[in-house]
């Protein structure tokens, strides 16, 4: 029964939550520049103005991939949030991301193309440090299943301290915040115009946006899950821990200019390598 | 309900102006006046863009870009031209190479004069058109809601001819 609960929480929920975090996210990042910035809804007023557009695209086929990438984000996350398989969540994201690349690369355009590359950097640097923290959840646990995890003897974030660390900062790559901002960007303007997403427009673009909604609710799942326990005031500290891990992102996102890929891929391996491993090593050998 | 003239999208071109225009409509997008507050992003992407702002007259150079540009904009899309330049051709109007405003090149909805036009201007420039905006938005929901069967077939029966 909780796994339904759950699971149609997610689905109806998330974009919701994810659509205020986005427009809070705006709010902070418009007063940390010294402005007033857009109204909390903003987010929610351009998808329904980018669903009110004109309906075109460069093909037929793109239309297709977007709803596939919007379709299996929503089905990883609701995998998450039913309490199922952690594992199984991390590779349906893959295939996930893998739709939003083919998407980039159908448009046939040079600056499409160079997002889309872009964008298969940024799995390849994210996806070892993710892999590692389903190895830790394992190692630690002796289950993939969330709704398991979620019910450990303590939280797994003192168990896992370092593979955390690791794990934040691959987040700013999924959250497609500078310094990692590499294949498209919600701010300013970029070499690569809007990269993976530049021809993309009306209905697709807003598909892609209410995919990085279900998104960002999904991520934020996965910080939780370090610290749920089971008892509600570890979901009070979950949320509080959430909320915090977030505004980090916002104040790395206002601090740092983009990196080059190069660096973007050997410090998120690097990270996952030094820091993954040495905690896995510390749990296998405890 | 429109959400067009809620978040308008900016694209922006310099045609051949002196870039004391550009100066100002880069201008609106700093704290000081923080466009963003009406939801409006220079989005420098024509295919996101529901705003197209140019500066400068338009010649023989740049007639095949603001045409190309304009055509890569989704329906509903206002043009604002900014600037005397950009509304008649301003001191280049006589000029031989000179065709004079936009409006020698696309539709304009909007003529914000000034040399340079200030961000105030603009801004109004741009408000006014939010309004032509929301009325184009109208137009097409309403062809949309009159014809949704032809509409259909028609564009159904493009994408099937090339398989069948």
């Amino acid at each position: 029964m909780s796994m339904y609960i759950g699971l149609f929480a997610y689905l109806i929920l998330a974009p919701v939550a994810g659509c205020l975090l986005a427009g809070v996210d705006r709010k902070i990042t418009a007063h940390m520049q010294g402005r007033v910035g857009p109204p909390i809804l903003q987010p929610y007023y351009d998808v329904r103005k980018l669903l009110a557009k004109d309906k075109r695209s460069v093909n037929g086929l793109q239309t297709v991939y977007i709803a596939l990438y919007l379709l299996f984000v929503a089905f990883a996350g609701a995998i998450f949030f039913a309490g199922g398989n952690f594992l199984l969540s991390v590779f349906v994201l893959t295939l996930s991301s893998l739709f939003l690349v083919v998407a980039g690369y159908s448009a046939r355009s040079p600056y499409a193309d160079a997002g889309a590359e872009r964008e298969m950097i940024q799995v390849m640097s994210y996806e070892p440090m993710v892999l590692l923290v389903a190895i830790g959840f394992y190692l630690v646990h002796h289950t993939f299943n969330v709704g398991a995890l979620a019910r450990g003897s303590s939280s797994l974030v003192f168990q896992l301290p370092l593979v955390f660390v690791g794990f934040i900062y691959v987040l700013t790559i999924k959250l497609r915040k500078s310094p990692f901002d590499l294949s498209t960007s919600h701010h300013a303007h970029q070499e690569l115009v809007k990269g993976v997403t530049t021809e993309m427009s009306g209905r697709t673009l807003a598909c892609v946006e209410i995919a990085h909604w279900y998104e960002s609710i999904m991520f934020l799942g996965w910080v939780a899950l370090f610290v749920l326990t089971g008892s509600w005031i570890s979901v009070v500290v979950a949320v509080i821990v959430c909320l915090v891990i977030y505004f980090l992102e916002i104040l790395i996102d206002n601090n740092f200019a983009r990196v080059k890929w190069q660096v973007m891929l050997s410090s998120a391996w690097a990270l996952a390598l030094v820091l993954g491993f040495v905690n896995l090593l510390i749990v296998y050998i405890r | 309900m429109s959400f067009s003239s809620k978040s308008p999208w900016i694209i922006h071109y310099a045609a051949t102006s002196c870039n004391g225009c550009d100066i100002e409509v880069l201008a609106c997008l700093t704290p000081r006046y923080d466009v963003e507050r009406f939801g409006i992003i220079n989005a420098g992407n024509p295919k996101h863009a529901d705003v197209f702002l140019v500066t400068g007259s338009i010649n023989e150079q740049n007639i095949p870009v603001i045409k190309q540009i304009y055509g890569q904009m989704l329906e509903p899309k206002v043009v604002v031209g900014i600037g005397i330049c950009a509304c008649s051709g301003g001191v280049f109007r006589e000029c031989y190479n000179t065709f004079g405003g936009v409006d020698a090149a696309i539709p304009v909805d909007v003529y914000v004069p000034g040399c340079a036009a200030r961000p105030e201007a603009i801004i109004d420039g741009v408000v006014t058109a939010l309004g032509i905006l929301d009325q184009k938005t109208a137009v097409l929901r309403a062809s949309r809601g009159a014809a949704p069967t032809g509409v259909a077939s028609g564009s159904q029966g493009e994408e099937g001819q090339p398989s069948s």
